[in-house]
């Protein structure tokens, strides 16, 4: 399994890593962790050029509170993101699907911005990130911009990145304080990405209806997507078994689900529906 | 020294692999070494109209291209070595790469040569072939239609071979009490070994010799195919297997990249590199199995079987591959009945050419299939008659008092005693409490399965003149020479051919026994058609059962050389002498005695030899078992399925292996988890998939699913020991045994999990959504799944 010929730069700054890419005329492509992007290399279904290594620049690094959000630099690996005090105590959904990605090898290696910008519809994070409204902090050749997750995934590899920008931070929005949160996953068994990922952000208020639903399913469909419709369905009404079974049965709605060699469209539906109402029954005491 | 046999003694081999001063293939550098890659075909059946290679022989370093036309003429044909007799075997001709036609995805088309790894690659791409697509023939029940497509134009109906064993008239069937009927499609695998296949061809123009490296199972078979083919002479060819990361059968196979390689290092006089990259290696090296099975089971509704009659359908993919045409026939064949006592059976093989990937042996070769069957159906034979399928087997097993045992194919299993571990794993799965919880959970609505595979097996190949009357092209013994240095040290020369199963550990205890000196002071050499004289390689559980018995032998023979001469030192009669751990002495005479290192010494130096007794301490064994050997045990697998997902869930698995002598309990039970895994893999996750148009759809790691650690419970395994009399170790083999076991130890689990719904069989591999289906429409479309 070897690459095509191709260039390597190591950028020193957020900055170079733009000009880079300009530079570049196309050919130039990010790398962080790798683990999405040199597999494909080696497949030769991309042949990028130029290869622009962000791995060093310690901007891209570090969590930090800031008021309501947790912003979490782009190049801190899953492993960091699963074991990090910030984000364990405010979005502990993030670091769960952390936990879950690859094998520790992987996890040690990957990270969290070129998990989500990499666009890959089978990847753990953008359910987490969904389900917590992530913005994408966004340089590029017109500074600064900001990208909501919700919208960001426009196909499978396909993202609303503009053209020679980067992705350097990730803000998270903190959930009320009494809403829980969990990860669910279905490992496909020959790669461990998911078939289906759910991640449920769940608030219940003191008179036991649900006051917060935030879903964020990855795995099924063509890109990740928020499971609106499941939350409506939900929001304000009590928990019950019957609630909770009816409204996880609309799982799949909201994303464009496809078939493949292991699973078929029928059974990835019915894999969102199982999955949701096992997230959010995980929740209730 | 005494006692290293059957003690729990680790891998002597580990320290240096594990600490990465193994030296595979791919760890060869030779000065000047150019290096390999292949072209092939991307589609399953075409015409080559043209190959345009000017852009590429423009490419900076291209040393050298061949085509299939270059080296007609130059290369010979790639021959299969074993050819059924009495089955009309038809042998289609492969050439090293397809010259005006290829005939699967993978096929060989262009060699090229270069001086850089990364560069002969991207070579790779800059070659046009313009290809005329043919209709193609995959699945081999339509293959064998009037009208399919042919694979070879002059091989009728795409039929290889049609064997038949054995006779089941009409009536022993239709009018029988019971009559049990059912198709199983054991589908096609990958091997997967962790190393793909290598190989490196050093050629010395000065002497005329050819060195090739190749990942080998059996060397001396490569060397003894490939001189042929290559048209030099045996003596001037070397083999040798450097570490092999695994092999599990896809390494048998002599190959036509091998035959390239030592072409093109011959031709351009510089050594040449060749590694298969990893999706190459899903389309160019032997699949496994691949076999529908239509089975009839004949018996008495108090559970008595009185006949089987099964037919195999098997699909060889292109061409006939080394072993290809004796999995499906002799070595399934033979063993249809398992290890019951069912009077009559037959077997139809009919062995089918297609547009696919060769087929050949894969971990257990033949056995697990037939085990898969007859497994399969005794569970399906005693729901029919509403008998608990423990109780069935135990009614039909093979009595221990009629062992020597002629199964109705004319088999004699060597030994057994197939309670001894059905009982010990009864006990350790407590069964009885076990089907009262099962019932209980399923008032509950949970569905769990409990299934059970009491096999038998047939291994350690093996006697060679039943090897010649089955059609194989060679021999089947194994020798082994020991050659004692004068420090006392040994090393110790083997024809079979370690890759991966520890051969070092487990015959350095029987030599250490033997001889009475420690492990650390024997050595091996393996693998090297120059320091080895011959051999037949390992495949087949045959290292321990052939190979340990010729190092048995062998060491028998140095202890009676050394007996002379120890008893001349000592002044007394050879038969005074006593040999017991180490140390030479005379009965009754304390004081009187010399160590193996002091004879060591005395018979290398030869100051003082008796009469008639040669210098040197070496001797050589050549061993030709008079049977096979046949390993046996019960498996037994617990397991729940999610009524929501379908998805599995192994609860308990229990393994009570009887492979009569265990020489090393830690290896032997790493065998075990590893076949177990393998066959669990092929039930529940592995799969080759076709598309009707021949393309490989399960070409890489991302589709394929090998079996993970973390998808198994602990393994609970045992031994029980029933020694087997053709050896002198009582060893059988048990590299093959969890494989053979397995996979219809997890089926039995799933469909009886499954019974509410009333299927009876669930295709391979039982992904969670086919399990899901049948949940969903309460079984009624079990056959379509």
């Amino acid at each position: 399994m070897i690459p095509s010929k191709f260039d390597y730069v190591r950028a020193e700054s957020v900055e170079h890593v733009v000009q880079l890419l300009q530079d570049s005329d196309g050919e130039g492509k990010i790398i962080a962790g790798g683990h999405s992007l040199l597999p494909l290399m080696k497949f030769r279904v991309t042949e990028p050029g130029k290869l622009i290594d962000i791995s060093r620049i310690p901007e891209l690094k570090g969590v930090r509170l800031e008021r309501d959000r947790v912003i979490v630099g782009a190049m801190m690996t899953h492993r960091e993101v699963a074991e990090n005090p910030i984000i364990k105590e405010h979005i502990p959904v993030l670091s769960d699907a952390a936990r879950l990605v690859g094998d520790i090898q992987i996890r040690n290696r990957g990270t969290i911005g070129g998990n989500i910008a990499h666009g890959d519809a089978v990847a753990d994070l953008p359910a987490p990130a969904l389900a917590l409204d992530a913005n994408l902090i966004i340089s590029g050749e017109d500074g600064l911009d900001v990208i909501n997750i919700d919208g960001f995934f426009l196909g499978p590899l396909i993202t609303a990145l503009p053209e020679n920008s980067v992705v350097t931070s990730i803000s998270f929005e903190i959930p009320p304080s009494n809403a829980k949160s969990a990860y669910l996953k279905y490992f496909h068994p020959a790669t461990g990405y998911p078939v289906v990922g759910v991640a449920v952000v769940l608030g219940v208020n003191s008179d036991g209806l649900a006051d917060y639903v935030r879903i964020g399913i990855t795995g099924s469909g063509d890109v990740a997507y928020r499971a609106k419709s499941v939350e409506q369905e939900l929001i304000g009404k009590p928990l019950t078994e019957d609630v909770i079974t009816q409204a996880s049965k609309l799982a799949a709605d909201d994303g464009d689900i496809g078939s493949d060699l292991f699973a078929s469209e029928t059974y990835r539906r019915n894999l969102c529906s199982v999955y949701t109402r096992r997230a959010i029954s995980s929740l209730l005491d | 020294m005494a006692g290293k046999v059957g003690a729990r003694i680790k891998r002597k081999e580990d320290p240096r692999l594990l600490t990465g001063n193994g030296y595979f293939s791919d760890d060869i550098q030779l000065p000047g070494m150019l290096h390999a890659a292949i072209l092939r075909s991307p589609h399953a059946h075409a015409l080559i109209k043209s190959i345009n290679i000017e852009k590429a022989l423009e490419a900076p370093g291209v040393v050298a291209i061949y085509t299939g036309k270059d080296l007609e003429g130059k290369i010979g044909r790639i021959p299969s070595s074993w050819l059924i007799p009495g089955s009309n075997l038809k042998e289609a001709p492969q050439y090293p790469l397809a010259i005006d036609r290829v005939r699967y995805v993978g096929d060989g088309v262009v060699l090229v040569i270069a001086e850089d790894r990364y560069g002969v690659r991207d070579v790779l791409d800059l070659i046009e072939v313009d290809y005329e697509f043919l209709p193609v023939s995959v699945r081999q029940k339509e293959a064998m239609q009037e009208n399919a497509p042919l694979v070879h134009d002059d091989i009728e109906n795409n039929i290889a071979f049609h064997w038949k064993a054995g006779e089941v008239p009409d009536e022993e069937i239709e009018e029988a009490e019971v009559v049990v009927r059912e198709s199983f499609n054991v589908q096609r695998v990958a091997p997967s070994p962790i190393e793909t296949r290598a190989a490196i061809g050093q050629y010395n123009p000065g002497n005329g010799e050819l060195t090739l490296w190749c990942t080998s199972q059996n060397p001396h078979i490569h060397r003894m195919v490939l001189s042929e083919v290559l048209d030099i002479s045996e003596a001037k060819l070397r083999v040798i297997a450097p570490d092999i990361g695994g092999g599990f059968g896809g390494k048998i196979g002599v190959y036509p990249d091998e035959a390239l390689i030592g072409y093109a290092a011959r031709d351009l006089k510089q050594p040449v590199k060749w590694i298969e990259e990893r999706n190459e290696h899903f389309s160019a090296a032997n699949h496994g199995r691949d076999e529908i099975i239509d089975v009839e089971l004949a018996g008495t509704r108090d559970g008595k079987l009185t006949a089987i009659r099964v037919k195999n359908t098997a699909n060889m993919g292109a061409y006939l591959s080394t072993f290809g045409p004796g999995v499906p026939t002799i070595d399934f064949g033979l063993m249809i009945t398992g290890a019951y006592d069912i009077p009559k059976a037959a077997c139809e093989t009919f062995g089918v050419y297609t547009n696919t990937t060769s087929t050949d042996a894969y971990r257990g070769a033949g056995k697990p299939e037939s085990t898969y069957q007859i497994e399969r159906m005794i569970d399906l034979f005693a729901r029919e008659i509403g008998m608990d399928p423990v109780e069935l087997r135990r009614k039909n097993f093979a009595k221990k008092e009629d062992f020597p045992f002629t199964n109705a194919q004319g088999l004699v299993y060597d030994s057994g005693d197939y309670e001894k571990p059905l009982n010990k794993a009864l006990e350790i799965l407590d069964y009885k409490k076990l089907r009262e919880e099962q019932e209980a959970l399923r008032n509950e609505g949970k569905l769990v399965g409990i299934g059970f595979s009491t096999y038998v097996e047939l291994c350690g190949f093996g006697p060679s003149a039943v090897a010649g009357a089955i059609g194989f092209q060679g021999g089947v013994w194994e020798n082994a020479t020991i050659r004692v240095h004068p420090s006392g040290k040994v090393t110790v020369f083997s024809g079979t051919s370690p890759h991966g199963q520890g051969h070092n550990t487990t015959f350095s205890q029987v030599v250490s026994d033997k001889l009475g000196i420690p492990l650390e002071d024997i050595e091996f050499v393996f693998s090297d058609t120059k320091a080895v004289s011959m051999g037949w390689g390992t495949y087949g559980s045959r290292s321990v059962a052939v190979g340990g018995g010729a190092i048995s032998i062998a060491a028998d023979r140095i202890i009676e050389k050394a007996k002379k001469i120890a008893a001349h030192e000592l002044e007394t009669s050879v038969e005074d002498i006593e040999f017991e751990d180490g140390v030479f002495k005379i009965s009754g005479v304390p004081g009187m005695e010399r160590k193996f290192v002091d004879i060591a010494k005395s018979a290398n130096y030869a100051w003082n030899l008796p009469e008639g007794v040669e210098p040197a301490l070496e001797a050589q064994a050549f061993f030709d078992p008079e049977n096979f050997v046949y390993p046996f045990g019960t498996h037994i697998v617990v397991a729940e399925v999610d009524k929501d997902t379908g998805q599995i869930e192994l609860k308990r698995y229990i393994a009570v292996d009887d492979v009569g002598r265990v020489i090393n309990p830690l290896t032997s039970e790493g065998q075990v988890h590893g076949g177990i895994a393998q066959g669990v893999g092929q039930a529940m996750w592995e799969g080759i998939v076709y598309s009707d148009q021949g393309q490989l759809l399960s070409g890489s790691f991302m589709d394929y699913t090998m079996p993970k650690a973390r998808f198994f419970p602990t393994i609970e395994t045992a031994f029980t020991e029933t020694l087997s009399p053709v050896n002198q170790l009582g060893a059988k083999g048990i590299g093959e045994t969890g494989t053979t076991a397995s996979i219809a130890a997890v089926m039995n689990a799933v469909v009886d999990a499954l019974q509410p719904y009333g299927v009876t069989d669930v295709e391979m591999p039982l992904t969670p959504e086919k399990i899901w289906n049948i949940i969903q429409t309460g079984g009624e479309n079990d056959d379509t799944i």
